[in-house]
């Protein structure tokens, strides 16, 4: 079961017209396709997409599932949207939304249930984790990630005995006993899954969240429960910062996170001709994707299908989304640059790097954007519709 | 009006032996992602035609592998779609289990799928017909003037060298074809001829093929035009855009050439929003253009890492390019590996060729070095 519902507030505009998991990241990716493919990899082939917030784009994105071989006759890819009925509402919490779709679990009639969410950058293996979780003989398993001591009070913490068995779960705690960080990813037992959710779904002083009520209720009724240590790359993107950051790690002489590898990340790709490097390019550490025209300096960057650069323009440490164009002359440096935006010619977009050698704050611009020729957009700035309309005034 | 659609995947295997010992014709590589197959899949399915057949002769796996269920074409249908015809071959078939040498005889051989057909015209097309061209166009004019068979031809300056190469098609200032020839002495000069792509009457067919199967005919230009071209409705229809077929390897390298340099035309093939040029999704990740790259006027796939000089050449997926190696006026298949300090000039290197580190290889505009399929440097 898929949580892809999140709204993605802290992405700003990016998340303006899409849920959060529909946000591209890598070049040819959507976040979803993260969880997707691991689901697919690891053997799980049916897969409850739980959508809420915006869902046109996702829905869309995932259609019947074939681009992750999950349009079968028999599961596959599902989309699961709140509905309307006699005890149905919109989906009130994380653990509501799966209490809401426990008729389609019954229906597929599983032993285990997997709850992934569509927020994070990573590749795992989660029938390893369900092989663990059969080993331990545990009611429900937590994949835990180690964090540093100063970011453990960003997480959701579990304390745990020699034997990984949680004794203690401590969300946000402003004192850290352990730095294993809960990633978002629960194995249960189907039917305690069940009887749980139906119980806390009757408490009406709940918020009806994994994290904040089924986990601890679980943890004080003394039930078997684990922690499953991960070791690879996993990056939560909710933050422009973050969302950066993870795409810087796909470059660099050896990636942090290396997309290329047996482990194939699916997308929805559509046939797009190859990428035309120009007479006039200098390409410098970053990855480029299909149907980009390329004509001037890209530095540090992350391009995305259809990518147009045009002359004497620079982009340096930054994200251009698909069929963004940058005309002859603008400087784009430390942004994100949203789908179909056009730079116009001579613009500036964010920052250079100063001289105290202190990254600038990352500047956003929204898609289907003008930016006009020559315009300044500084660094931190999140551009929308109603923002660049309202600059365009008062610069003139 | 609907048409279904024949793709040829061989007749002209012999031109390229380098590229078609491993596969057949119609799954050899193109300009960094696509196969030969792509380009007259394109054509049909931009037309509205989506009940394709493909003739296979030998060969065929990678062609098979590359179309699947022909999903990535929208092909993978419960009416129509694509299928591959394979050679029908019985082991209780007497005599009759020759493969087919022109395109008659493969139409005759497929002559039972060819009698299920439904729809009023057929659309027939080589697999080497590199072009972006509005079938839907020729198939009303065809429908209009009710021709059994329009001919897609273009004006070319016919060389003595070259005459071979082509089927040259003669018509009247209306459009009626008036004669058809291969080969003859006395054609250099301006001349239209046939681009191998052409639209037949389905009625027509089965009269043709019944009639062809009867008196043992072997070809399509001699004994079908030749012999029907008075008494039934044959035209032209002149195309004026980018056309490209393969007729030699030296033609093929040439060719990829001249579209990597051409910008009009790469955006007149691969740049029509409306008319896309469709191939296999295969999921390849972004190419990775690391410290130390220079590329420039190169045309390239996903799934590469550069890190060495890449100038005037074509990249196919998964390529990889060593440190300080330097590849000029190459084409490069799918999983290429060039060491470092490797250089390249004029190469073209098949599937999962590796060049070692330090190898210098050298061809020239008229004779590109071929490295096989696999090979190691």
């Amino acid at each position: 079961m898929l949580l892809a519902g999140g709204q993605g507030s802290r992405l700003y505009t990016l998340t303006e017209k899409s849920a959060k998991p529909a946000v591209p990241f890598g070049g040819k990716y959507r976040i979803i396709d993260f969880p997707l493919s691991n689901c697919v990899h690891s053997g799980i082939d049916v897969v409850g997409v739980l959508t809420q917030y915006r869902p046109l784009e996702l829905n869309e994105y995932i259609g019947n599932g074939q681009p992750w071989g999950l349009d079968l006759m028999y599961g596959g890819a599902m989309v699961l949207p709140p509905y309307q009925g006699k005890t149905a509402d919109w989906y009130k919490g994380t653990a509501n939304a799966i209490y809401q779709n426990l008729h389609f679990i019954d229906r597929y009639d599983p032993d285990y249930v997997v709850i992934l969410s569509g927020d994070h950058i990573y590749k795992m293996d989660y029938s390893a984790m369900l092989k663990e979780h059969i080993k331990n003989d545990a009611v429900c398993s937590i994949a835990v990630i180690n964090v540093s001591l100063q970011e453990a009070s960003r997480f959701g913490i579990m304390n745990t005995d020699e034997n990984n068995r949680i004794l203690e779960f401590e969300e946000k705690p402003k004192h850290p006993k352990s730095t294993k960080a809960s990633m978002g990813i629960y194995i249960f037992n189907t039917d305690k899954l069940k009887s749980y959710l139906i119980a806390d779904e009757a408490d009406e002083n709940s918020s009806k969240d994994f994290g904040k009520n089924i986990i601890p209720t679980m943890l004080n009724a003394g039930e078997r429960m684990f922690a499953y240590q991960f070791d690879g790359y996993w990056r939560d993107v909710g933050t422009i910062d973050s969302l950066w950051e993870a795409n810087m790690d796909l470059l660099g002489e050896v990636p942090e996170f290396n997309l290329d590898s047996d482990w194939t990340i699916y997308s929805r790709n559509y046939t797009l001709p190859p990428q035309f490097i120009g007479e006039s390019a200098v390409i410098d550490n970053s990855i480029i994707t299909e149907n980009c025209h390329i004509e001037s300096r890209i530095e540090n960057s992350v391009l995305f299908s259809s990518v147009t650069v045009e002359p004497g323009a620079l982009i340096r440490n930054s994200i251009l989304m698909s069929g963004v164009t940058v005309r002859a002359g603008a400087k784009v440096d430390y942004a994100i640059i949203d789908h179909d935006t056009v730079i116009g010619a001579g613009a500036e977009i964010g920052q250079e790097k100063g001289a105290d050698g202190k990254r600038p704050a990352i500047a956003v611009i929204g898609s289907d954007l003008n930016v006009p020729p020559g315009m300044k957009i500084g660094a931190g700035e999140m551009i929308n519709e109603a923002s660049l309309e309202a600059k365009f005034k008062t610069v003139g | 009006m609907s048409a279904a659609g024949i793709i040829f995947s061989n007749l002209h295997e012999a031109h390229i032996t380098e590229l078609t010992k491993v596969r057949t014709m119609a799954a050899v590589p193109f300009m960094a992602r696509y196969r030969l197959v792509d380009f007259p899949l394109s054509n049909m399915i931009n037309s509205g035609i989506t009940n394709v057949s493909v003739i296979t002769h030998y060969n065929y796996h990678s062609l098979m592998n590359h179309i699947g269920s022909g999903k990535d074409w929208d092909l993978a249908r419960r009416n129509g779609g694509i299928q591959i015809l394979p050679p029908f071959i019985t082991a209780y078939a007497n005599n009759s289990n020759s493969l087919y040498s022109t395109r008659l005889e493969a139409l005759c051989s497929i002559n039972h799928s060819i009698s299920n057909i439904k729809d009023d015209f057929i659309v027939l097309c080589d697999c080497d017909c590199i072009c972006n061209i509005d079938i839907k166009e020729i198939l009303e004019e065809h429908e209009e003037k009710k021709a059994d068979l329009t001919v897609v031809v273009q004006k070319k300056n016919v060389t003595d060298e070259e005459r071979a190469k082509f089927t040259i098609i003669e018509a009247d200032a209306d459009g009626h074809i008036t004669d058809a020839f291969t080969n003859s002495g006395m054609t250099s000069g301006e001349k239209h001829v046939s681009l191998n792509i052409m639209v037949i009457t389905r009625q027509f067919m089965s009269n043709m093929l019944a009639d062809t199967m009867a008196h043992s005919y072997k070809s399509f230009t001699y004994d079908i035009i030749g012999r029907y071209k008075g008494s039934r409705n044959f035209r032209i229809h002149e195309f004026n855009g980018h056309y490209s077929a393969v007729d030699s390897f030296v033609g093929y390298f040439n060719q990829s050439m001249k579209i990597l340099r051409t910008e009009s035309i790469r955006e007149e093939i691969f740049g029509n929003k409306n008319r896309p040029i469709f191939t296999r999704i295969r999921n390849s990740v972004p190419t990775r253009y690391k410290t130390g790259c220079i590329v420039r006027n190169s045309f390239i796939a996903d799934g590469c890492i550069i890190e060495g000089t890449v100038e005037n050449s074509i990249l196919a997926r998964n390529v990889k390019i060593g440190k300080n190696a330097v590849v000029r006026n190459s084409i490069l298949f799918r999983n290429t590996t060039v060491g470092e300090y490797a250089e390249l000039d004029y190469v073209l290197s098949d599937k999962n060729a590796t060049i070692r580190d330090g190898r210098h290889l050298s061809g020239c505009d008229a004779l590109p070095y071929f490295i096989d399929k696999g090979m190691n440097l």
